[in-house]
């Protein structure tokens, strides 16, 4: 064995340019499907961290109108939309795959949150119960949190995000301070921050759409006090933490069932939706794996290519040493021995292009990274996955060579010149 | 008895066009005999040596090697008694380049599954009979043809075959080197070694104990001189 790789080396070196031109359709066929892959698997990465937002595991259920989120801005609310009570809470808190629930209601600010002249553009309001900062993960970074008599009082006191923070006081302390929400002053008691840092990167307009709730600034009002700006017995929505990411689908269809068990008529037009993130980074994921997969199928090809290649060569080289099959075959050498010489030769010729081809995969991996921004993943399964791959490759495509040369009648071989 | 030949045909072709080459090839040899076998080109003597050397199987008849008849082996059973019995010297050396002269020489004994350590001792010890200890290290293409054919003789016998056949071993060689080959031979001959050699010189087949002639595919002859 430690012979034949030997050998198989001895073979390879003998022939530089041929082995190496030989090598390059494994390279070429090893790297695309490692570049390929680290690229899919580095976007999922990001989709799934971008959307799901790196383990806050939260679905938020929200009334729909066909396929777009209820407008409670332009719409009066139909009448059999019962407003949530406790009941449908405690019931949907008792889920399994729910860790905790909270519910809200949420307005765009479109300029109606102003202080001193600054106003801020781009931003939601929330009404909130006690749970929210909990459920969502957010931390009170200055200041105070809401507490029992803020709720209970009505007290018209707002916590609110960095983002609002840096829009409406740069930079200055803004607990203490009043802002106008929408024509109501609300005296900012606390400045509080996501779990996460997370920042997407917003280059089309369907990211723009997905992120844009999550990238303005978040203003949090007590639920209590929104009928003061809005109406009474608006339907709310719902956040529910599921207990792990993978359970995140099962708390959102549940939460959903739940609440559309409330709506007091047939009405298929308006809906509780979870509005699964989880779900959302699957089908991007599907999608440019799709492509991707197309794409491996392609590099596929051209490892069937240097496949041939190395068949091809390994023919040659069974000819040109005819006559050294021929005097091993005199000496004594069995057949399996011969065709083992040929197969191990092939399979390190085409786990060397495997190797070369790995390295080359994951320097254009890098590179493709350096020039779009997608992460990238490299997958040590894969990597090695695709050698013993590769290897296979040389063992399949040496198999016809090996055979032959271990056929060759040796008084035939050693006259061969 | 070391080998027996009885009844020995070879034919090649297809049945409708046979091509005959050996007729009815009796042979007996003794351990430790030294056969000459001359013949003009196309006289049948490679396919005898063929058979001789379990490198092919007769059409008909009987090949015993120390009293067996082995003369429908499979293939690997052949390899077995070509790694274990037989050395063969060829005319054109066939040494693998890429290798040390030892390597060459253990190159059988590889083969015969022997201990990596016990190969280069057994090597050493061959190369030393032929006189080319000092060349050990060297590769086929620093030596000299005679050397070369030195190497492959040890090549041969390092595996201490019973029989060991050679085909025009002096055939490619300068008439001095052709003579140090025939020197060893010689000494082989005298410390027991049984050898069968095929040559169309007359100077060196007389070397041998017995000359036997063959053509047509007839072998005639192998008296004592």
């Amino acid at each position: 064995m430690l012979e034949n790789i030997r050998e198989a080396f001895d073979g390879i070196r003998s022939h530089k340019l041929r082995s190496a031109l030989t090598m390059l359709g494994i390279i070429i066929g090893i790297a695309s499907i490692i570049a390929i892959s680290s690229t899919i698997m580095g976007t999922n990465e990001q989709i799934k961290q971008n959307l799901v937002g790196a383990g806050s595991n939260v679905v938020t259920v929200r009334l729909y109108q066909g396929d777009y989120p209820f407008e409670f801005a332009w719409s009066t609310v139909p009448e059999y939309i019962a407003p949530l009570d406790d009941g449908t809470l405690e019931e949907i808190r008792a889920v399994p795959e729910v860790a905790s629930a909270s519910y809200y209601a949420s307005r765009d600010a479109y300029g109606q949150i102003r202080c001193g002249g600054k106003s801020l553009s781009n931003g939601t309001i929330y009404g909130v119960d006690k749970t929210y900062l909990s459920v969502f993960g957010y931390t009170v970074r200055a200041g105070r949190c809401f507490t029992d008599r803020d709720f209970d009082r009505f007290r018209k006191v707002a916590l609110i995000d960095e983002t609002v923070s840096a829009a409406l006081f740069s930079g200055a302390n803004p607990v203490g301070e009043t802002i106008d929400v929408c024509g109501e002053p609300y005296v900012v008691i606390g400045e509080f921050t996501r779990a996460s840092d997370f920042r997407p990167t917003v280059s089309t307009l369907e990211e723009y759409f997905t992120y844009n709730t999550s990238t303005g600034g978040k203003v949090l009002i007590p639920f209590s006090t929104w009928p003061v700006l809005f109406r009474y017995d608006e339907p709310r929505s719902l956040a529910v933490r599921a207990v792990n990411t993978d359970s995140m689908t099962t708390a959102g269809r549940r939460a959903e069932e739940l609440l559309n068990a409330t709506i007091l008529k047939d009405e298929p037009e308006v809906r509780y939706k979870s509005e699964d993130l989880l779900e959302q980074a699957k089908n991007l994921q599907e999608l440019s794996s799709a492509t991707n997969r197309q794409l491996i199928l392609v590099a596929g090809i051209s490892l069937l290519v240097g496949g041939i290649g190395v068949m091809n060569i390994m023919l040659v080289s069974v000819t040109e040493r005819t006559p050294e099959i021929g005097l091993k075959k005199a000496l004594g050498a069995r057949r399996r021995r011969i065709s083992a010489q040929f197969l191990i030769e092939a399979g390190v010729l085409t786990c060397l292009g495997g190797i070369l081809g790995v390295l080359v995969g994951v320097g254009l991996a890098y590179g493709i990274s350096k020039m779009s921004g997608v992460p990238i993943f490299i997958s040590w399964y894969i990597v090695a996955a695709t050698v013993v791959f590769s290897f296979i490759i040389g063992m399949v495509f040496g198999a016809i060579p090996a055979y032959r040369a271990a056929r060759l009648d040796p008084i035939e071989a050693l006259r061969h010149e | 008895m070391l080998i027996r030949l009885e009844h020995i045909e070879k034919t090649y072709g297809t049945a409708d066009h046979p091509v005959p080459v050996l007729h009815d090839v009796n042979f007996a040899m003794r351990e430790g005999d030294y056969y000459a076998i001359m013949g003009p080109s196309g006289s049948g003597k490679s396919t005898l040596m063929n058979i001789l050397g379990y490198l092919d199987t007769p059409t008909k008849g009987k090949y015993y090697f120390e009293d067996e008849d082995n003369s429908r082996a499979s293939d690997t059973q052949m390899a077995r008694i070509r790694n274990e019995k037989i050395g063969f010297v060829f005319q054109s050396f066939h040494l693998l380049q890429r290798r040390r002269a030892w390597e060459n020489v253990a190159l059988p004994l590889m083969y015969g599954n022997v201990p990596k350590r016990e190969r280069r001792e057994r090597a050493e010890a061959a190369l030393t009979e032929v006189g080319l200890k000092d060349r050990m290290e060297f590769y086929p293409t620093q030596l000299s043809g005679g050397q070369c054919q030195r190497v492959a003789i040890a090549r041969a016998i390092c595996t201490d075959p019973k029989l060991l056949l050679a085909d025009e071993p002096t055939g490619a060689l300068d008439s001095k080197s052709g003579q140090q080959i025939m020197d060893i031979f010689d000494g082989l001959h005298e410390r027991g070694m049984s050898i069968i050699m095929i040559t169309h010189e007359l100077a060196v087949a007389k070397r041998a104990s017995h000359m036997m002639h063959i053509y047509d595919g007839v072998l005639s002859g192998g008296d004592d001189k």
